[in-house]
């Protein structure tokens, strides 16, 4: 029982120590990923862009890991920049957005095509962190692997308080369109 | 044999929460060397009357209206002061994101002001640690009141260097050195030069509400025959409205440009010579890509 015992944990051990040896190889980023949102309303175009959405994967065991700086977030109107960071998201309290999970049902990596994705975890924006299934598309081809997804952020799910009084009205329910290009990661 | 055990197990479920942050570890390791710029100091291009380290963003235009209204200690029967008003409209443009330029035009003695101010050092942390903001600022301006003057003699000009640090998210402070040239004060006897120190600052109450302070010191004697005047301390309330911003305050001075609020305040808080004003900008962007956004 003992020696037995022994012997998985050993080899347990072993084989993790192994897979993440491994898995270096097959990991894919950038950091330079493109993440739009927009708020707007029928009265208002309100809408940002972050060109330097970092997001890693690895393809051996489905990890993916995305991370944003608030700060990078684009606004035309550079007023509206200044109260997304200062009245909504509160960048300086929580500086980066991130999602770390899994994908849920991988595609053959080693081979070309467009694949229906969807990954789950823990999606963290404004310090709160939800349980997500974000579903996307999944384009692999000559070796490079392009991620993207619509999805939606409600506000109150992440206590992003509206003022009552503001003259620009925003829209509750957040629409999020991103696009990673992923390449062979090199550290 | 239970502790070794439970040590394997509690080394292979460490090694499974590792990997999963471990991705967003190496994310943030690569991020680390930024430098993070310290933004929104002050909420608006002035502190109450004296300019701040702010300027407008490139292709942004704020349009003010400032008012000032005349002393409260005038009485009922000038409604404390509200029967009188001066006032200033201002069109203030960004030409780059750290250089505006500006043009006001204001009741009081009829002046016509230009000026400039450039963002020389701005606040930071992280890689580049900067402790403090510096902008610098350069007004002219043109008295058109007294027709009988040359035109030289109608001019002014002030110099400023405007020091500033953000303590934090509710406490900003500024200091403003500041140069005064008149050619051809108001009162005869009047030095051209004027030296002063502004003082000022604001305080967060919620987010979108401060409460700001200022006081310009001069050097020179207070309230002389040639020089009557007194130095200038204002205190006021700035709400944000998304792209407004509502200044309101009192203050002695009447004025609204430097040459005027520094150089020429008449009114003494001792007495009761204060004026209720309020500053209305509007912020517009004309950046193209604006128009192109995709809905």
């Amino acid at each position: 029982m003992k020696p037995h015992f022994y012997r998985v944990a050993c080899l347990a051990m072993f084989s993790t120590a192994l897979l993440s040896g491994t898995a270096f190889a097959q990991m894919f980023a950038t950091s330079g990923g493109n993440t739009q949102f927009s708020a707007s309303t029928p009265l208002e175009n309100i809408e940002a862009e972050n060109k330097k959405s970092q997001v890693i994967l690895n393809t051996a065991n489905n990890e993916i890991a995305i991370r944003m700086n608030m700060r990078d977030f684009s606004f035309p109107n550079k007023l509206m920049q200044e109260h997304f960071n200062e009245n909504y998201i509160e960048s300086v309290k929580y500086p980066t957005a991130t999602f770390s999970g899994k994908v849920d049902k991988a595609p053959d990596y080693t081979k070309d095509g467009d694949y229906d994705v969807s990954a789950t975890g823990k999606f963290t924006v404004h310090g709160v962190t939800k349980e997500r299934t974000i579903k996307g598309k999944m384009k692999i081809a000559g070796g490079k692997i392009t991620i993207s997804s619509d999805f939606e952020v409600a506000l109150v799910d992440h206590n992003i308080e509206v003022p009552k009084v503001v003259f620009v009205k925003i829209a509750q329910i957040i629409k999020v369109k991103a696009q990673y290009a992923l390449a062979p990661y090199k550290k | 044999m239970k502790v070794l055990r439970l040590f394997v197990m509690l080394m292979c479920s460490s090694t499974v929460l590792y990997a999963q942050d471990y991705l967003l570890n190496e994310l943030s390791k690569q991020d680390s060397a930024q430098t993070v710029p310290v933004t929104a100091t002050f909420k608006s291009t002035r502190v109450v009357n004296g300019q701040s380290v702010e300027t407008m963003k490139k292709k942004h235009l704020d349009f003010r209206i400032s008012h000032r209204f005349g002393k409260l200690n005038s009485g009922a029967y000038q409604f404390f002061g509200l029967d009188q008003a001066t006032m200033r409209l201002g069109f203030e443009y960004g030409l780059t994101d750290d250089l505006m330029i500006g043009v006001g035009r204001s009741t009081s003695q009829k002046v016509y002001d230009f000026f400039g101010k450039y963002k020389l050092l701005k606040q930071s942390t992280g890689a580049r640690n900067i402790p403090v903001s510096v902008t610098l600022f350069g007004g002219t301006g043109v008295a058109t009141v007294d027709k009988e003057r040359d035109f030289q003699d109608k001019l002014y000009y002030t110099a400023q260097v405007l020091v500033a640090r953000k303590f934090g998210e509710r406490l900003s402070l500024q200091l403003s050195p500041t140069y005064l040239y008149r050619t051809m004060p108001d009162v005869t006897g009047d030095e051209k030069v004027l030296f002063a120190v502004g003082i000022g600052g604001r305080f967060k109450l919620s987010k979108r509400v401060s409460l700001n302070g200022e006081y310009f010191y001069t050097a020179r004697e207070k309230n002389t025959v040639t020089a009557p005047y007194h130095d200038s301390m204002s205190f006021g309330v700035d709400i944000e409205t998304g792209g407004h911003v509502f200044q309101l305050h009192f203050t002695n001075s009447l004025g609204m440009i430097e040459k005027q609020f520094i150089g020429e305040t008449t009114g003494s808080w001792g007495k009761g010579d204060i004026h209720y004003g309020f500053n209305i900008s509007r912020t517009f962007s004309f950046d193209k890509k604006n128009k192109k956004q995709p809905n």
